[in-house]
């Protein structure tokens, strides 16, 4: 370990000293020598780099000041392998604090179809080239180099999903992710290769589970503002190869004291198509960076986003749509819907490459504002550098139509369930666009848990 | 057109005889004549220039002070490189002259403008008619007014238009309480070097209920190499009143970057309008950093119509503070980048008041490896209610690798305001381009005709004459646009 405390500065790694990482590699050394490099020059790169600061413009608007690397507990072990209930039915990976508690095998046919549901340090050992092509592979273009390689330097273990060429896969895939623990530190990662025209839908669910010592509870239902702080850095690689159909979605559900941060990465070969779903809900401050590489003809990826922000939730929502070749389509959809004081930050763009003709873009943030005092910002942007092309972009902020609220108080419809019905409303047609009925029930039950908490 | 002697002008009347939709010829900039200039202040920056400067203009010692206080503002402030283009970073500002001044009093009437003035009008194409309507003008030659008698007219309405050092020194009751309040010296880094070495300019006091009939115009020239100019305008619409003010500018090609950095402050109070039209075409090696905002008291507008087709880059948003319940603020703008430019616009709306309205539409037009860029804020803050802000921004690029970015950040805060944005990029209609080459037209003209129209819907809220004077500039760019 070559990064000296003398160098770095406590503040710019916090809880993540170096001599919790040589503790973490510690407990990974029996994992390929490759890997450990790996993490070792994350580590070095993570201690290396500054934290966001005023006047970044990847960071405008982001609360810099509750960015904090102190107070979390890294590699804590859970002893015993409590169950996480999901809204998505039996997870076929459940990870506690980095580390694998259950699991359920998808049907029988598709292991020998050759669908592999596995994790990250099985794959290590058994398909180390398709890692090193795909786990944390793409450039960090949205401001969170220093999370990116905190997160590699720190992953535990993570999910790894690989679906063969040709095949389709019947059901979803769900994993979830927990943090346990009142200063639990987690780094998720789900990594998704799906081969030429193959199928396949991937859930990741994100929540939290009170301390150890009290017994084990429904995630979703964790409302309270629980003591002490967590601390999530998670990633996820999605990689749709030609022809292939990926949907994944992801649920968000961290406890209210979480500081969050989840970096996607998404490629699109040719005439692939990705649709993605985030659904957020949870945490204290939470930063989602999510990229999306059109990387040949045909290519399509679908954006999606609904986030229910409340109390003084932030929710800070960073995109790239990368149009790298001609005759590609992105479509993206943010929808924000704000309570109490909370605050959003959409910050979008999206980049048409020299002669990536034939280009249609689109990009739209809705912000629904319920509350005086919620705060809701907008940036839209486009950098556009071929003509023959269709981008469009919209963002809009405002209440309801006041005459649909004033019908539906009309109808003696009280105060709060029209907050609740607006809501729904608003969020429906992007729930809309979810093919699997079973997931939109799913995300709809979770945005109701959160709407009308259990008094 | 009316026959003119001078044998440049000539060629631009044959020019507009063979093809008469091509008025102005572009090439008439490119020149310079030897002027004397009485007062140079050398190039390069530091206190001794300020103090020079500020002498010259017997300044009093209040504004020496705010120019000094300004001077070390500037040096101290960063390049906002970390937003802004790096071009910036090309700026010199050790060869560029801070000031330069023929020491020529202001003058009344057409016949006391010196000939070699009248020469640089004449080479500008600008034809009898016009000329004599021109005579309406404030016209600026370099840092100082060259040539004024509207003045004498808008006085009997008593209304004050006057230059900067005019207003500063005869004016000051009326013109302290506003100066540098609207923005602050260290609003950014090139409002504090204008407010370090601003001369020129316009000052314009408009009494109450007052309306001036006629637009009040100033045009402005650098006519030095390597030399910056840094007006200083500020206009103040008192209760009730209304006034148009239109600002062209045009400048000669050198071989040198120079440096344009004015600042603009408008006030309009309660019920008041103002109106300010700008049709910016400087050279293409003219950096162009302009600071342009106004206050909107209660139930005043604003509204800012601007146009940038020259200059290597342009960095403008002109801004409204909404300060009073109903104020409205706009923003019009019409950006052409052809190769070398980049034409970073856009617009500014602050909302600071209840039931304050904003639009902003923005149109832009990049052309061969030209770059147009919209940056845009609209920021509502808490507690407001019955703000609206509408923002449009459509891009038109007409080559393969054209470029256009487009940056706006909304805020708003609680569920009693409206904001709407929208933003669409296109390339011309290719069966229209084939439709009118079918009837005759080349596709140049195809083009030129297809652009015009992009622009038309904002062109025509323009002033006739700078209307017309925009189509040939776009006319003119488009030329050799295409195959």
């Amino acid at each position: 370990m070559s990064a000296s405390p003398a160098i770095v500065q406590a503040s710019t790694v916090g809880s993540f000293t170096a001599e919790a990482f040589a503790a973490h590699l510690g407990a990974q050394k029996h994992l390929p020598a490759r890997w450990l490099d790996r993490k070792r020059a994350a580590y070095e790169k993570f201690a290396s780099l500054p934290m966001p600061k005023r006047g970044d413009e990847a960071w405008r608007f982001s609360n810099i000041g509750t960015l904090t690397l102190e107070g979390f507990e890294v590699g804590r072990v859970v002893p015993d392998a409590p169950s996480v209930s999901s809204p998505f039915g039996p997870a076929h990976l459940t990870f506690v604090n980095n580390t694998l508690a259950a699991r359920t095998a998808p049907v029988a046919d598709l292991a020998s179809q050759g669908v592999i549901v596995a994790t990250l340090h099985e794959a290590l050992t058994r398909h180390p080239e398709l890692l090193q092509a795909h786990f944390m592979a793409q450039p960090q273009k949205l401001g969170s180099e220093k999370f990116a390689a905190l997160h590699t330097a720190f992953v535990g273990n993570g999910a790894f999903v690989y679906v063969p060429r040709g095949v389709e896969l019947p059901a979803p895939i769900v994993i979830t992710h927990a943090a346990r623990g009142a200063a639990a530190a987690v780094f998720p990662h789900t990594l998704v290769i799906a081969e030429e025209n193959s199928k396949a839908t991937v859930v990741d669910l994100f929540a939290s589970m009170p301390d150890l010592s009290s017994p084990a509870t429904d995630p979703a239902s964790d409302h309270g503002e629980s003591e002490g702080t967590r601390f999530a850095c998670g990633a996820n690689d999605l990689y749709a190869g030609h022809g292939s159909n990926v949907t994944y979605v992801a649920a968000q559900n961290w406890s209210r004291d979480t500081l969050s941060f989840q970096l996607n990465s998404t490629i699109v070969r040719r005439d692939a198509r990705v649709q993605s779903l985030n659904l957020h809900l949870g945490a204290r401050q939470a930063r989602h960076e999510s990229l999306s590489q059109l990387q040949a003809p045909g290519a399509f990826s679908q954006m999606l986003a609904l986030t229910l922000a409340q109390g003084a939730q932030e929710f800070d929502q960073r995109t790239l749509q990368i149009h790298q070749a001609p005759n590609t389509k992105s479509d993206l959809l943010y929808k924000n819907a704000l309570c109490d004081q909370s605050r959003t930050i959409f910050s979008g763009l999206i980049v048409v490459d020299p002669d990536a003709q034939k280009t249609d873009a689109y990009q739209s943030n809705r912000n629904l504002m319920l509350s005086d005092d919620a705060e809701a910002n907008s940036l839209p942007g486009l950098e556009i550098q071929a003509n023959d092309v269709r981008c469009t972009h919209g963002a809009t902020s405002s209440r309801i139509d006041p005459e649909q609220e004033f019908y539906l108080e009309s109808r003696g419809i009280r105060p709060a369930a029209v907050q609740e019905l607006l809501t729904f409303g608003f969020f429906a047609d992007v729930l809309a666009k979810l093919e699997h009925e079973g997931l939109r029930e799913s995300l709809q039950a979770m945005t109701r848990a959160k709407l009308q908490p259990p008094s | 057109m009316s026959e003119l002697p001078d044998s440049a002008t000539l060629t631009a009347a044959d020019e507009a005889a063979a093809n008469p939709v091509v008025g102005i010829d572009q090439t008439a900039g490119n020149f310079s004549y030897k002027v004397d200039y009485a007062f140079d202040a050398g190039t390069g920056l530091n206190e001794d220039t300020v103090r020079y400067i500020s002498s010259v203009k017997k300044e009093a010692p209040w504004i020496l002070e705010f120019r000094l206080k300004a001077l070390k503002k500037f040096l101290a402030m960063p390049m906002p490189t970390h937003w802004a283009t790096k071009d910036l970073e090309n700026i010199d500002f050790n060869k560029i002259r801070y000031y330069l001044s023929q020491g020529q009093k202001p003058k009344r009437t057409w016949d006391e403008v010196p000939d070699d003035i009248k020469k640089t009008f004449e080479r500008l194409g600008i034809p009898e008619q016009e000329r004599r309507f021109l005579s309406g003008v404030e016209a600026q030659f370099d840092s100082e007014a060259a040539y004024s008698n509207i003045k004498d007219l808008v006085a009997k309405q008593g209304v004050i238009f006057v230059n900067s050092t005019e207003g500063l020194r005869e004016h000051p009751e009326l013109f302290r309480k506003f100066f540098g309040k609207v923005i602050p010296t260290g609003d950014n880094k090139f409002s504090a070097l204008n407010s370090a070495v601003f001369s020129g300019g316009s000052f314009i006091y408009v009494p109450k209920g007052v309306k001036v009939a006629q637009p009040l115009q100033a045009y402005f020239r650098i006519n030095a190499e390597n030399f910056g100019q840094f007006e200083r305008t500020l206009i103040i619409a008192d209760e009730g009143s209304e006034v148009v003010y239109m600002e062209g500018c045009t400048a000669p090609k050198f071989s040198t970057s120079t440096l344009h950095s004015a600042v603009v402050e408008l006030v309009a109070l309660k019920g008041a309008k103002i109106q300010y039209i700008t049709v910016q075409n400087w050279a293409n090696n003219v950096f162009n950093l302009v600071t342009k905002r106004g206050v909107a008291h209660e139930e005043a507008e604003i509204k800012w119509i601007d146009c940038n087709i020259g200059s290597r880059l342009t960095m403008k948003y002109p801004g409204v503070v909404l300060k009073g319940r109903k104020a409205r603020g706009e923003v019009l703008s019409i950006a052409l980048a052809n190769d070398g430019q980049h034409q970073d616009t856009g617009a500014k709306m602050i909302h600071a008041a209840d039931e304050t309205t904003s639009n902003i539409v923005a149109k832009s037009i990049s052309v061969g490896q030209g770059r147009s860029t919209y940056r845009g804020i609209v920021h509502i803050p808490k507690h407001l209610k019955g703000c609206k802000n509408n923002t449009e921004c459509d891009a038109l690029l007409i080559n393969t690798n054209s470029r256009t970015d487009t940056y706006p950040a909304i805020t708003v805060r609680g569920d009693r305001n409206a904001t709407q944005h929208e933003a669409s990029v296109s390339k011309v209609n290719e069966e229209m381009i084939f439709y009118m080459q079918s009837r005759g037209l080349t596709e140049g003209q195809a083009m030129s005709l297809a652009v015009n129209g992009f622009i038309n819907d904002l062109a025509r809220q323009f002033p006739m004459e700078y209307s017309v004077e925009l189509k040939r500039l776009i006319d003119l760019e488009m030329e050799g646009s295409v195959g």
